[in-house]
């Protein structure tokens, strides 16, 4: 796996598949009598919020925190961001701060890709949402949750719904089903799919009770009405008409389908208040997996040694004999020395 | 025994060997807890796991009483993770009777270092308040870095530091048998 995590297309199968066994894991720390792992010791991890978040911020503080991590919160209201200091000057503060990664939110696209690549700061960079570009540990979290209720998702019929062009999730998610070889189908009003969505790997619809009656998991977007400046659709009560899940929409889905949506909802719009609240709505569940999600990322970005660093087993570290466990970047020693 | 295998090294225990050890160890794991009442067996992943199901078989034929094993995955609490790059987490399941006031018995393939079992005391910790921890391993090597010993060994097996101890099991290997190798001559390791 890469030293950042920016885009959903970061990850290749394996890395993809690795993150989620990790979460698997992660998640069964959430039910012990002590929700903790020491494996982060000492480490230190930001949250760098530019734009508001209720979800993701705490996953990540909370991921951090089981991890045994340090955390700082930092958001842009209430710091010198509002007194107009520049994205680099903050990540030179961070630097100086000793961040071993930074967790990154930002209303631009591309910023996570800049803190990462532009030298300002050594630590790990995880882009928690950029703009209208990607949302790379929502999409794990979503594959991990639909993972957990369908199986295998090869060959799944995955339905994403709504305001793609706004929509990091959306990207994000088509990215890494494709990866992971779902299928995916994007549903929305043309005036709400990006230019260039024909480039995704990814089918295109417009037609929501046809994609409906074959699909095994329906993601309903929220409508980013904040970003919006300009009328990409009539009135809410049309787009709620024909766009919306609502309980003759849920009946079309087969038995086993399954409803996600990334939050916040706005209930009425892109979806109404009993599907959010019915049994086969895992809206509330997602919450919870975000959180094991994050402590895998944080846990394989972090845990093992820096990139950079050539140490060596020099022998005598390690009492495992018969230590198979492939390490994930490839070293092939053995753990017995 | 003693068969020098060109490839692979010595071979200090073969199939009837381990079997032999194994039931062995399942007798004196009963005699010293007096039964198996509250006994709780965890294999620390890979190799563990598989020789505490067989360790709770055999216990099962003895006392006609099903043990509780699952295994503990210790990763997440190595003193060397920051030595190599991340690693994988193995799987961890606690049987359903959980480990407060039982007799936990870890159970590994070969003790060496003293650190993995270091490593596991504090895993254990995290999820409750055993009565007691014992330890069985198939193999103890020596060359101990911790004041740890384990209290049921199959083999005591003197080696020296540059040598390799590799257990193959059945389940994962698709054989069984320890060998003693000379590192010096292997390639991949």
């Amino acid at each position: 796996m890469d030293r950042h995590l920016l885009s959903a297309s970061d990850l290749s199968s394996d890395d993809a598949a690795l993150v989620l066994d990790t979460a698997e894991e992660m998640r069964s720390v959430a039910e012990r009598p002590i929700k903790k792992l020491p494996t982060l010791r000492g480490r230190t991890v930001v949250n760098l919020f530019f734009e508001d978040s209720t979800r993701t911020r705490i996953s990540f503080e909370v991921a951090a925190k089981r991890l045994s991590a340090d955390t700082i919160n930092f958001t842009a209201k209430g710091s010198s961001v509002s007194k107009g200091e520049s994205l680099k000057d903050t990540a030179l503060t961070l630097q100086a701060i000793g961040a071993d990664a930074v967790v990154v939110r930002h209303h631009d696209s591309g910023a996570p890709h800049r803190l990462a690549h532009a030298g300002w700061i050594d630590g790990s960079v995880v882009n928690a949402g950029d703009g209208t570009h990607e949302h790379p540990t929502q999409a794990l979290l979503d594959a991990f949750t639909m993972r957990r209720h369908l199986g295998d998702l090869k060959g799944r019929r995955i339905v994403i719904v709504g305001d793609v062009l706004h929509s990091r999730v959306a990207r994000s998610n088509a990215l890494l089903l494709s990866t992971l070889g779902a299928e995916v189908t994007l549903v929305g009003p043309p005036t709400l799919l990006p230019v260039g969505v024909e480039r995704w790997p990814v089918e295109i619809s417009y037609d929501l009770d046809q994609a409906l009656a074959k699909c095994d998991a329906v993601m309903m977007l929220r409508v980013q009405k904040e970003r919006m400046n300009a009328s990409y659709f009539p009135s809410a009560r049309e787009y709620a008409r024909r766009y919306g899940l609502d309980t003759r929409r849920m009946a079309l889905l087969p038995e086993h389908a399954v409803v996600l949506h990334p939050g916040p909802m706005n209930r009425g719009m892109e979806i109404t208040a009993d599907v959010a609240d019915a049994a086969r709505s895992l809206i509330v569940e997602q919450v919870t997996n975000g959180v094991a999600i994050r402590m895998a990322v944080l846990y394989l970005l972090l845990s093992g040694a820096p990139p950079d660093s050539r140490l060596r087993d020099g022998g005598g570290l390690d009492g495992v004999e018969n230590d198979h466990e492939p390490a994930i970047a490839g070293a092939a020693e053995e753990g017995a020395s | 025994m003693a068969a020098v295998h060109p490839a692979i090294g010595r071979v200090v225990l073969d199939e009837r060997d381990i079997a032999r050890a194994l039931t062995r160890i399942s007798h004196e794991i009963l005699e010293r807890n007096r039964g198996a009442a509250d006994l709780v067996l965890l294999g620390i992943p890979t190799r563990g796991v598989p020789l505490a199901e067989r360790l709770a078989t055999r216990i099962r034929d003895v006392e006609a009483e099903a043990v509780p094993y699952g295994s503990l995955d210790i990763t997440p609490y190595r003193d060397d993770l920051r030595l190599r790059p991340a690693r994988a987490l193995e799987h961890t399941e606690i049987p359903t009777t959980g480990v407060d006031g039982k007799v936990v018995v870890l159970v590994d393939d070969v003790l060496f270092s003293g650190r993995t079992i270091r490593a596991a005391l504090d895993a254990l910790s995290d999820l409750g308040r055993p009565t007691a921890i014992q330890l069985a391993v198939l193999v103890d090597r020596g060359h101990r870095e911790l004041p740890i010993r384990a209290d049921f060994v199959g083999k005591n097996l003197p080696t020296s530091v540059v040598e390799h101890v590799r257990l193959a099991l059945t389940e994962v290997d698709g054989r069984d048998e320890v060998v003693i190798a000379d590192r010096s001559r292997e390639t991949e390791d």
